[in-house]
Order: C-alpha cells, then structure tokens, then sequence
C-alpha cells in the first residue's frame, strides 16, 4: 500500500501518519483497539467459564437435586420435581439438627466475638514493634498446624483422664467441673462429650478468623476521632459505646460471617468432641453415602447457604457493607 | 440407514451376550507387569508401616508384576473407583460385593486358574455375598467378627456374657452403673446389632436375620437403640478414637473390632473381648475383578498369591481378623497361631451374622425397611429422638 494510495482513498491529511501493518500482533492490537468488548471477552472467558460452569453449575446439580425424592419402597430416586425432601427437613430429627447447628453456630460467634476483642483491640491499638509481631504470630500460628491434630488434640485436653480434670482436681475445684457438666443440655458425661467441649473446639479453630478482620477495623479508627471524643467530655465507656464499638462494627461482622459459616459448614469436630449427635455436614455425608439418599442430602446443604443468604441481608440492612 | 442401525443393534446385543464369557479368561498368558488394587487402608503392607508385616515384595519377586494400591475409606468409595474404572482388582465387603455384582462391575473368576482355591475354607467356598447363581465373582479374603470389648478392672472376674451391657442400664461390677460408660458403632448398620439381640431375647418378634427386618421389628430394634442412646456418651466411628476413649474417658464396654482389642492389650490396656450369647456381626471381604480388568494374568496370580502365601496369617495377625485359608493358622506359613485364630473369632463362624446391605426386597419377608431408612433414622435415634 503506497502513501499515493492512500492519498487518493482518504481525504483526511491524518491518513498519511498510519503506518503501514506489520503482521498478526499489529492486527490484533488493532481489533482490540476498535473493539474494546473483544479484548474484555478473551480476558474474562476463561475466570467467567470457571465460574459459572464449575461454581455455579455444580450449586445449580445441588439445588437440582434437592428437588427429587427418594421413592420409599425401592429406595430409588425419583427424577420428578416435587417439594417432598424439604418436606422431610421439618421432621423433628432433622429440625433438631438443623436448630444444633444454628445454635452451636451462634453460639460459637458469639464466644469469638467476646474473646476476640479485647485481643483484637490490643493488638491494634497499645501492641507496639516486635509485641506486635508477636500478636500477629500468636493468632496466625494455630492456622499453621493440622487442623486435625489440633482437633485431636483438645480431645486430650478435655477427656475425662484428661488434663483439665487432673488440674481441677488438684485444685480441689472438681465440684465446680462437675457441676457444669451436670448442667442439663450443655452438660455431659464428660468435657470432651458434651456440647461445651465442641463449643470450645470450634472456637479455638475459628477465633482467628474472628480477630484478624476485628484488628484490622481497629486499626482504621483514626486516633483523632478519639482525642475528638474526649475533649467533648465523653468518659472511655461512651467514647468506646459511640465511637470506636460503631467503627469497628464493619469487622466485627465480617469475622462474625467467617465463624458463623465455618461452624456451620463444618463435620469434623462434632464426630470427635460432643456427644455423638449429628450437625448439618454430618447428616449430609452420611446421606450421600451407601444410604443414597442424595435428595435429602442436597436439601440440607441448601440450608446453610439460605441461612447465611438470610444473615448477609440483615448484615447488610445494618450498614455492615458500607465501610467496605 | 435402517440396515446400518439394524447391523449396529445385532452387533451390540452379540456384544453384550457374549462380554460376560469373553471376560472369563481360560488360561493365564504372560504377567503384565503390574497390577491395581483398590483396597481397605491397612489391608495391602510391603514393610513400610512396621518392616515385619510384608506381603507384596514376595509376590512381586516372584511375578514381577508391581502392586499399585489406591485406599478406600468406605465402601461407597470403592465402588465409585470401581465404578470410574482403571483398576483390577478390589478388596469388596458385603455391603459392597452384590452392589458390584449387581451394577455387572465384576466379573466371575475361572476357579481352575486359581490352585489354592481348594484350601479356602468350605463355610466360606459359597458364601452368598460372593456367589450369585452358583457363579463365583471372586475369591474370600479375611473375615472378622464385631466383637463386645470390656474393661477387665471394671468387670473383674464376672466377665459380660450379653450384649445387655450396652443394651440396658444396670449396675457393673464395679458397682456403678454404666450409664455414659459404653459405646455403640455410629454407623447405621448397627441397628443390626439390636435386631440380633432382639433376636435372641424377643423371639416372639420372628426375626430371621439381623438384616432383614419388617416394620415392627424394625420399630423395636429402634426404641433399643433409643434406650442405648441414654447410656451412651459418644458413638464411635473411628477405631483410633474408640481405643482413645478406653484409655482416657472410663469406658467400660462397647462393641468393637478386634483390632482395637489387639492394639490396646498390646499398649497394656486392661482389656478383654467376648462373643456374647447372642451372637455377633461381622465383616467379611472378597477380592474381586473388575469386569475391564487390564491386567488379567496378574490379577489370578495376586488371587493365588492371597491363599497360598503369608498373606493370610500375617494380615490376620495385623488386622485382627481371620484367614480364609484355615491351614494359615497352624502351618507356620505367617505369624498366626491357633490360639491367635480363636482370639480373633475364627471358631465361632456359625454366631457370626455377616454385613450386608438392608434392601426392600428381601428374602425371609414380603417387605423390609431398606438401608436408606437406617440411616436418617439412626441419625434421630443418635439426636435423641
């Protein structure tokens, strides 16, 4: 293509500060110049495909499935849309797994919560150099062992031989551990089969989950909110009720979210530590077993997503997000 | 077109008739060079757990045919590999063996290929949840009982005689009761267990197998397990947590596998197991082939390796179990011993009632509950309902 050439088509004296094309990458970075939607295409195919087909694909085969029934005589499922499984959610052996499992989850958040803050608030606001790398430390490092041996492990700590009952005991104060255990519910034949003994496994795993998004809140409240605070005259309850609690709601929620969905979600603690009784991921893993009964399985793992569907919009209505 | 079709569909159905025949090989040809086995953890050793228990290096020595061994926690899980293909062979219990049989998984074994065949045990040589229509789909491979373990400082010299122990409250012979001193396996299948000892103490209920029960029987196997429920403190459902709990929770009984008591005893624990008046379930596994199977040749020579070597007591040794292969132990061929086999169960055979898997139709009776329904309602009975 000469330059006369492309004189005679083009009116336009810019025409001639085109330069001539040099092969495929030219081109494409031509397309991609012309067409800004092709290059948005080939980038997000491959994250978007993964999505919606192994993410989103494999949730929409759950949903699906839990809308089959297994057919009470042969034990076959019945590839028929019917409301029957969730029907079956309402029995009353399975509401009380489902109340468990709540429970304990509300439970456990609420502990973490309780517990994390003060460490979360130290941490943040007086921990200094290498204290504050050694705070970090201190919450990360049970991240960084086997989940199982540490599940493992507090099943030792809480048994009845164990070494909480060999140190009350020595302390003469077995009849304060006695007493909790023989607290009705809660209580049981011993710490690490009771519901107290999971309480405290789960929140144990899950604290620093709570603590870090807790801190790092902490760490955005600007100092001079609080001097600001305190030259109005508000004592260190209201600066805390009004000022720093509201501020570092935002992590509060998100560390509640964390161990809200991991107790929840989880069915390896409850088989080793309480007593036996089941949680949501249990019955779903027994239930998809030799059992077979893939309905009622997918339906009870439906439970936990409308569960915390349900917690993200109320979070959400409480302004959780806003500072996010 | 329509010829084409027609030519596809004779050439299919030729093809599925005659698959089953094709499968069964007539003579071994040259080894392969490898072989792949799905397999209960612990089942296959070459040495690298404890150096004494080795039962591969022999049989690859001697065939040159390498074992790959892919564990399996469940016996869903095996019949998923099974089922995904790309194995020869699979170590199957009974509440896996018809499954595979039924979904044409496996294939039946020329019994002539296999020399040691005739040692196998003869109350084993048909058993039914191999054997379907008289055809072998496979050969036996160990079988153990689910036996009642106690603590012997707690029982003293008035060891349990009944499954009543974990059945109903009463007091021990250590003068406390045990109330949230037993345990139970937390595995549906031990509804079974109530149903034997309904069996035995409520023969007007009319159950025939611990496995086959109608509605009523079924009913009352429960409300026993509901009783159960109030004594137990926690279900086991993993062997190293059970041994944990007799060492540090006071458990006083439950019913167990021998290789728990094995292991306990050996740790000094004071332990001792029995085989109640009632009876006992048990487990009992079968190699299979798989219908696919890519290496044939030495798939029948790990089968005969199975019988004829020091597989069977070694493994029996191991595991707690009990040779398929009575000559095992007592011809010094492995670490078992006669009184190792009698420890371990292997002259009560006739008390031991097998797994298998509850379905509707069943054999004694019009109608049985089936398994699916053991275990949403084991889940209740556990959640005290």
């Amino acid at each position: 293509m000469s330059l006369a050439a492309i004189d005679s088509t083009s009116p336009t004296p810019q025409a001639t500060a085109i330069l001539p094309q040099r092969g495929i990458g030219d081109r494409l970075s031509a397309l991609f110049w012309r067409r800004p939607e092709i290059l948005l295409v080939v980038l997000l195919i491959l994250p978007l495909g993964w999505l919606t087909v192994v993410y989103l694909g494999s949730l929409a085969a759950l949903l699906l499935q839990s809308f089959y029934s297994i057919d009470e005589f042969s034990g076959l499922i019945v590839r028929e849309f019917t409301l029957r499984t969730y029907l079956e959610l309402l029995r009353p052996a399975n509401m009380d797994i489902i109340i468990r499992t709540v429970t304990m989850a509300a439970a456990v958040t609420l502990g973490a919560a309780v517990i994390g803050f003060p460490i979360a608030y130290y941490a943040a606001r007086y921990a200094r150099g290498s204290w504050k790398a050694l705070f970090y430390l201190g919450v990360m490092l049970p991240l960084w062992s086997s989940y199982l041996v540490k599940v493992y492990a507090w099943k030792l700590i809480l048994a009845r031989e164990g070494i909480i009952t060999w140190a009350t005991d020595l302390i003469g104060a077995s009849a304060v551990l006695n007493g909790i255990l023989a607290l009705p519910v809660i209580g049981g034949n011993s710490l690490s089969t009771s519901y107290i003994g999971t309480w405290l496994v789960f929140l144990y795993v899950w604290l620093p989950f709570m603590i870090l998004p807790m801190q790092a809140a902490l760490e955005r409240v600007p100092q001079s909110m609080l001097e600001a605070s305190a030259d109005l005259g508000a004592s260190r309850l209201q600066t805390f009720r009004t000022v720093v609690f509201p501020l570092a709601m935002p992590g509060i929620i998100a560390g509640s979210i964390f161990t809200f969905s991991l107790t929840m979600g989880d069915y390896i603690i409850p088989q080793i530590v309480g007593s036996s009784r089941r949680f949501i991921g249990q019955a779903v893993y027994q239930l998809q077993g030799t059992a077979g009964n893939i309905p009622l399985a997918a339906a009870f793992a439906v439970v936990p997503i409308i569960i915390m569907l349900i917690y993200l919009t109320i979070a959400r209505r409480k302004g959780a997000f806003d500072a996010l | 077109m329509r010829q084409l079709k027609l030519m596809g569909t004779t050439a299919l159905v030729a093809f599925t008739a005659l698959s089953p025949a094709l499968a069964q090989i007539a003579e071994l040809g040259a080894p392969e060079g490898q072989v792949n086995i799905v397999a209960w953890p612990g089942y296959i050793e070459r040495g690298q757990t404890m150096e004494a228990f080795d039962w591969v290096t022999s049989y690859e020595q001697a065939t040159g045919c390498m074992v790959n061994i892919k564990t399996a926690n469940t016996s869903d899980e095996m019949v998923a590999l099974m089922n995904e293909g790309g194995f020869d062979l699979v170590t199957a219990s009974g509440d896996a063996s018809l499954r595979l049989v039924a979904g044409r998984r496996v294939q039946p074994v020329n019994l002539s290929l296999i020399p040691s065949w005739n040692t196998v045990d003869p109350r084993l040589q048909n058993a039914p949840w191999y054997v379907v229509d008289g055809v072998h789909y496979g050969v036996p491979y160990q079988w153990g009982p689910n036996v009642l373990m106690y603590n012997t400082e707690v029982f003293g010299d008035q060891p349990p005689t009944s499954w009543n122990v974990v059945f109903e409250e009463m007091t021990l012979p250590d003068g406390q009761s045990n109330r949230g001193r037993v345990q139970a396996y937390d595995g549906p299948i031990h509804v079974a267990d109530a149903a034997q000892y309904l069996m035995y103490h409520r023969p007007e209920l009319g159950i025939v197998s611990p496995y086959e029960l109608n509605q009523e029987q079924y009913d009352a196997a429960l409300d026993l397990l509901r009783v159960q429920r109030t004594l137990t403190a926690r279900y086991w459902h993993d062997a190293f947590i059970q041994m944990d709990d007799f060492r540090n929770e006071g458990m006083a009984a439950s019913g167990t596998w021998p290789f728990q008591v094995n292991l306990l005893q050996a740790d000094g624990v004071p332990v001792a197991s029995v085989i109640p008046v009632e009876g006992a379930t048990g487990w009992a596994d079968t190699t299979m082939m798989h219908v696919d199977a890519e290496n044939p040749n030495c798939a029948y020579l790990w089968m005969e390796h199975t019988l004829a070597s020091n597989l069977q007591a070694d493994l029996s040794v191991w595991f707690g179990a009990n040779p398929v292969v009575p000559a095992a132990c007592t011809d010094g061929r492995g670490m078992q011993t006669a009184e190792g086999c009698t420890r371990n169960g292997f002259d009560d055979f006739e008390r031991i009632r097998f797994w298998t898997t509850p379905v509707t139709r069943c054999e004694s009776q019009d109608e049985c509950v089936p398994y699916y329904r053991w275990v949403s309602d084991y889940i209740g009975v556990i959640g005290g309902r």
